[in-house]
């Protein structure tokens, strides 16, 4: 039952290696959400019926289709359809990108939406143009009403990365299949322990990004 | 794109999507059943059990379903548990969801007000009689959006299982591209397979948002 | 300044221009296919507290929020100072002049009390923020909240949010302020603290149009009582409405006030 090879140097900085491919592609992934997601929340509240639908159906697709389905599309369907050879992990930066913003960007709209009609009506009768209501009234308490999902946001990204290991990528979880298959023969008990450590190591990044989420929640209300 | 091909693999997906339905299905039976039972275990503040259903909440909540999975298939047989493919799917769904039924049910019990709880404490109800005829009836009123937001979760997560080799929908299709190179073939099934189970669901999901929205 | 209202009344009876500062003419809102105004004239002298009264449901907030543009009007015209300001281009230019306290206070909760105060002087009227922090905390001073500046509207009770709201609505200086049940929300002992206020601006002579459903104080503040029923103005008339009013609407309305027992 020995588990001491988890703890010898190299398997330890092959597994960080592996982390930091993990966390790249998160963290590229929400850098890039964030501005097409507002981008998108906002254009989601715009009257406009042509550029509703329009967003209505990619959100809707994005969202419906589960993120293994949008990696496969990506992969393997860019390089037959579109001619484009993406590496494992561009491919997966594209999808959780056009992910994370369509989450982002219904997050976006029911916050603003949640805004009481009246918060309208008061900054109207204040005189406030249309402009300011928005952007010094409205789009403050969105915000803040905003920060808890999008921090949770963020934990399902990295979660939802170990599945890039599905088309190719050798981000963490990969890692530690190699580790287990390198270990087979001195180790039986290696798939236990390795899984088992995997799984601390998420706990280890998403539950403090959980508290912060609902520490955030329960802040603002 | 060749429809006689599409037309040729057609049955191959319905076969896979059988799988994907029965996985799903049972992983959210059993999600909704560890769900009520960890929500009533933590509303009641069950000595152990809750410090213990709790920490299970946050595990499964914070650990990606791969992972789990992984563990429950290639970890568990090595401590002489041995579960077949489609019961390790099953087991894999019933624990992640459990973890979201689980909070979807709490919040929902949360939200009902104390005064009902006592209401029912003063008309002589055990905390029993008050749950099952006072507390949950209005609890589910009130839930009934996340549940269904986390069946589509669930749905959509049944997608690893194909990490274990389990002949689901995306193992079909892979095993197309890899196979043949069919790749717009499959994947255009796959997303009609998928699209098939789940806007169903998300339409469903969005009625009972705007249906439940005030929680009644 | 505790004088009783009627005192005030006859004090500044004298000091009334006989000309309104706002004015409706035919004044139409239709909610789908539903008339809830139909044609009502209804004028605002300078310096005059004119109040609205009528049952749930006859319109009287949907007059307001016509008034200060917040509802688009189907019919009639709505005149500041002799000027036509109901077109929608103008509805901003009209907002700014006038001023309008909700029943729900409706405070930005991401500001503090002086934020709230000063947001709209200095958006709209680009006013010196100094200055205007001077004017700002003086108007929280005269309704006795200088100490909650800082304090942000949650940890204020509903009369202080509301006392608030009347001051974020007079740092503009309204030519007309507008009250819709301003204490409808609060508990009854927070109802007399904003009342207070609200007579002290009487008192001042500042022009105030008031929807409200506390008789005591609609007889205390008003010069003119008008009753909305039915899209329509069913009476109109200074505070001997409350003891002789003419129409049966009138009537049976101020019965539902009163309490009989029959021993």
């Amino acid at each position: 039952m020995a588990a001491d090879f988890l703890l010898q140097g190299e398997t330890i900085s092959r597994l960080l290696v592996g982390l930091s491919v993990t966390l790249r592609i998160s963290l590229v992934s929400v850098a890039l959400s964030l501005p097409m997601g507002v981008l998108m929340g906002v254009l989601f509240t715009r009257r406009n019926p042509l550029l509703r639908a329009v967003l209505r159906v990619y959100l809707e697709f994005i969202r419906v289709m589960p993120q293994l389905v949008l990696l496969f599309i990506v992969f393997f369907g860019s390089a037959t359809m579109l001619g484009l050879n993406f590496s494992g992990e561009v491919a997966s930066v594209i999808v959780f990108t056009a992910w994370g913003s369509a989450e982002l960007g219904d997050l976006v709209r029911a916050a603003i939406e949640s805004i009481p009609r009246s918060q309208y009506d008061s900054a109207y009768a204040l005189a406030l143009s249309r402009r300011q209501a928005f952007l010094r009234v409205i789009l403050p308490q969105a915000v803040r009403r905003l920060l808890p999902p999008s921090v949770n946001l963020v934990t399902r990204i990295v979660k939802t990365t170990s599945l890039c290991m599905l088309i190719g990528v050798v981000e963490v979880v990969r890692v530690g299949q190699q580790i287990i298959d390198f270990y087979r023969f001195d180790y039986p008990y290696g798939a236990l322990w390795t899984y088992a450590a995997l799984g601390l190591l998420y706990f280890a990044i998403c539950w403090p990004l959980s508290l912060l989420s609902r520490w955030l929640e329960k802040r603002s209300s | 794109m060749h429809w006689d091909l599409v037309g040729s693999y057609a049955p191959l997906f319905m076969t896979a999507a059988r799988v994907t339905v029965v996985v799903s299905l049972g992983g959210v039976a059993l999600a909704l059943l560890i769900g009520l039972l960890v929500a009533v275990i933590r509303l009641w503040r069950v000595p152990v059990l809750s410090v213990v259903a709790g920490a299970y909440v946050e595990f499964s909540r914070n650990t990606p379903s791969l992972v789990q999975l992984f563990f429950l298939y290639f970890g568990l047989p090595k401590l002489g548990i041995l579960l077949s493919q489609e019961a390790c799917a099953i087991a894999c769904l019933a624990f992640l969801g459990g973890g979201y039924m689980a909070e979807a049910f709490r919040s929902a019990l949360e939200a009902v007000p104390v005064v009902q709880h006592e209401s029912a404490q003063v008309l002589g109800l055990s905390s029993r009689q008050a749950l099952q005829h006072v507390i949950l009836p209005q609890a589910m009123a009130q839930a009934t959006p996340a549940l269904v937001a986390n069946v589509i979760f669930l749905v959509k997560e049944s997608s690893v299982v194909s990490g274990i080799a389990l002949a689901d929908l995306m193992y079909v299709a892979k095993d197309i591209i890899g196979q043949s190179y069919d790749t717009a073939e499959a994947l255009f099934l796959l997303v009609v397979s998928y699209a098939v189970i789940l806007v169903p669901l998300s339409v469903l999901g969005t009625y009972v948002e705007r249906r439940f929205a005030d929680g009644c | 300044m505790s004088a009783s209202a009627t005192n005030h009344k006859t004090a500044l009876e004298g000091e009334k221009s006989l000309s309104p500062v706002l004015e409706l003419r035919g004044l139409v809102k239709r909610f789908d296919d539903h008339t809830v105004l139909d044609g009502i004239d209804l004028s605002v002298r300078a310096g005059e507290v004119v109040v609205l009264v009528g049952p749930s449901g006859c319109g009287k907030s949907t007059l307001l929020r016509c008034a200060i543009g917040l509802e688009k009007i189907d019919g009639g015209s709505i005149l500041l100072d002799g000027q036509e300001v109901s077109g929608r281009e103008r509805s901003q230019e009209l907002r700014s002049r006038m001023g309008m306290v909700f029943q729900s206070y409706d405070l930005f909760p991401n500001m503090s009390v002086l934020d709230n105060v000063m947001l709209a002087p200095v958006l709209v009227r680009g006013a010196d923020k100094a200055e205007l922090r001077q004017r700002a905390l003086a108007l929280l001073d005269r309704v006795g909240l200088a100490d909650k500046a800082d304090a942000r509207p949650a940890t204020l009770s509903g009369g202080q949010q509301q006392r608030v709201a009347i001051c974020r609505a007079l740092a503009m200086d309204p030519e007309v302020l507008l009250l819709d049940e301003v204490t409808a929300a609060l508990d009854p002992e927070m109802v007399h603290e904003v009342l207070q206020v609200v007579l002290e601006l009487a008192d001042e002579g500042l022009t105030m149009l008031i929807v409200t459903h506390e008789m005591a104080f609609a007889r205390a503040i008003a010069d003119r009582v008008v009753m909305l029923d039915g899209g329509g103005v069913v009476e109109e008339g200074d505070e001997t409405f409350f003891d002789a009013p003419v129409t049966d609407r009138a009537k049976a309305f101020l019965k539902t006030f009163e309490f009989h027992r029959d021993r």
